[in-house]
């Protein structure tokens, strides 16, 4: 069984269609990409699974259970968590407030201080910054203190969106490995992105989508070499 | 001298209900991004129960306080319920609109069961407080403890805000409701902590206007929050430290006002003055004293 199984959900804002039946599933343990442009219906996907949004019709399964009409607060707690597009991080509070209300959701103090040294050994720079307020981070300090954030929840599954946005290459390429050093600890990932050639690098899989539907799906490697996707989202 | 020292001590007094007040409107504000213009008839909701204790029981004042709160803040989180939530995504003219028919029906309700005319009541325990400085200047009691709880109150809710896990999950729904929700956070159960505690204030706010005034009737909590919501925007909407500094200023300049108005027999014009300033400070500084600029999300 799929851990998260997205069967054909239909979403829009007011008469805009923005998603129109979307279906796709994640194993445990894996790195999905979901590429295609600006407006292609990405974050849109995101937020529906995270519960921001809700489908118009469709179903989404987490480990066999439904959870498309579910409260937001209740699918984090169920292991779902997102980093979302252009990091949002409270930058009023200070980086460790921010990582603590990423374990909100947590009772046993013990657990979330382990989390807590989990996420500074992959973001050492967050530990030195931890009582700086987030709004005066640099964009890949935000970039890194929103994924430590997420984390904190000990999610079993992580939403991805656009981690690469505004960062510089060397900065995109470090935020790529930490990726997949997550997954590799054991914490499956949906990595949504505009940079298609980095996602499909560390992809197991990938689906394709345009302008509200998936065009194109199968084993990140394969993507890599389709003619489509190379002209299309690989500038080859 | 004593004028003047008299003059800045009733305008303390009076603005640390009105910073009470403020705070009310500016947490409500800061969270759940609306204007709860009944808030001012929460506060004569507030007034009428401390009043009903303390006149048709033998209860101590504290008790009536205590009531007062009581009832505010079952109010104002059944009103939050029943009202607002409902409206939660639509336009905020509609919830603008909703919330002064609220305030309607409060009123209306109060006529009704209270009656048309204001009721007088001192509390004694009040006058017995009044602390003689020299032979022109009394500190009157009422003045001593509106200060004292208003200080109180800010500390903590400053504390509270700033360092427990529930104040810290406020702050970050207030910044961004969206990604506070990805962290887990009940947003809707947070609105209506808020709208309890918001209110909870305007019960105590109640207590401090007929402390103030002496006396109480269904139309006293239009002025005081109409005043305390100039005094939120003074400070920046959203800022708690800004409603205390909005309130106190307000309670002052209003003060101020009226004695200066009096020589020229106008003291009835010290009201437009509060209003006068809510226009300048939205002309010349929106964001008001201690506010911050809100980004708009595209």
């Amino acid at each position: 069984m799929a851990m998260l199984e997205i069967e054909n959900i239909y979403v829009s804002y007011g008469m805009i269609n923005a998603i129109r039946g979307v279906s796709f599933t994640v194993d445990r343990g894996e790195i999905i990409a979901l590429i295609g442009a600006n407006g292609a219906g990405k974050t849109t996907t995101l937020h529906t699974i995270s519960g921001l949004l809700r489908p118009k019709s469709g179903s989404i399964r987490f480990n066999g259970t439904e959870i498309t009409r579910v409260a937001p607060h209740k699918i984090v707690s169920m292991g779902i968590a997102q980093v979302p597009e252009g990091r949002r991080v409270f930058s009023q509070l200070t980086v460790l407030d921010n990582l603590k209300m990423g374990a909100y959701i947590r009772r046993d103090q013990k657990e979330i201080a382990h989390s807590l040294q989990t996420v500074y050994g992959w973001f050492p720079r967050l530990k030195e910054r931890q009582n700086q307020i987030a709004g005066t981070l640099s964009g890949g300090e935000q970039q890194m203190l929103a994924m430590g954030r997420a984390l904190m929840s000990h999610p079993q599954i992580i939403l991805m969106d656009e981690p690469s946005m505004g960062l510089s290459p060397l900065l995109v390429t470090e935020v790529f490995n930490i990726i997949e050093e997550i997954c590799k600890a054991g914490t499956t990932v949906l990595l949504v992105e505009q940079n298609a050639k980095k996602a499909l690098t560390i992809a197991d899989r990938a689906y394709v989508l345009e302008t509200g539907t998936i065009a194109l799906e199968g084993k990140a490697a394969d993507l890599m070499n389709n003619d489509r996707v190379k002209k299309a989202y690989l500038g080859e | 001298m004593n004028d003047f020292l008299a003059t800045l001590i009733n305008g303390i007094s009076l603005g640390s209900m009105y910073a009470l007040i403020a705070l009310g409107y500016t947490m409500v504000y800061g969270i759940a991004k609306m204007l709860n213009f009944a808030h001012g008839d929460i506060i004569m909701v507030g007034g009428i129960t401390t009043f009903t204790v303390m006149q048709y029981t033998n209860m101590p004042p504290w008790v009536a306080v205590l009531a007062a709160v009581a009832v505010c803040t079952v109010l104002g989180v059944v009103i939050e319920k029943v009202a607002y939530k409902p409206l939660r995504g639509v336009s905020s003219l509609t919830v603008l609109i909703t919330a002064i028919g609220v305030s309607y029906l409060l009123q209306n309700v109060a006529l009704l069961t209270f009656g048309t005319e204001n009721k007088s009541y001192s509390f004694s325990f009040l006058t017995a407080l009044n602390w003689q400085i020299n032979e022109h200047l009394i500190i009157q009691g009422s003045t001593i403890v509106n200060v004292v709880i208003m200080l109180v109150i800010m500390v903590a809710l400053l504390l509270f805000v700033h360092f427990t896990k529930q104040g810290k999950a406020m702050r970050a729904v207030s910044e961004d409701n969206g990604a506070a929700q990805l962290m887990g956070i009940n947003v809707n159960a947070t609105i209506s902590l808020t709208f309890a505690i918001g209110s909870a204030l305007a019960g105590i706010a109640g207590f401090m206007y007929i402390g103030t005034y002496s006396q109480i009737g269904a139309y006293a909590g239009t002025m005081p929050g109409i005043k305390a919501f100039t005094a939120a925007v003074f400070g920046g909407i959203g800022s708690i430290p800004g409603a205390m500094i909005g309130g106190i200023a307000l309670g002052i300049i209003e003060q101020f006002s009226k004695s200066i108005l009096a020589q020229f027999q106008l003291s009835a014009l010290a009201d437009a003055i509060v209003f006068v300033i809510l226009i300048l400070v939205l002309l010349i500084k929106p964001t008001g004293l201690l506010g911050r600029q809100i980004k708009e999300k595209v």
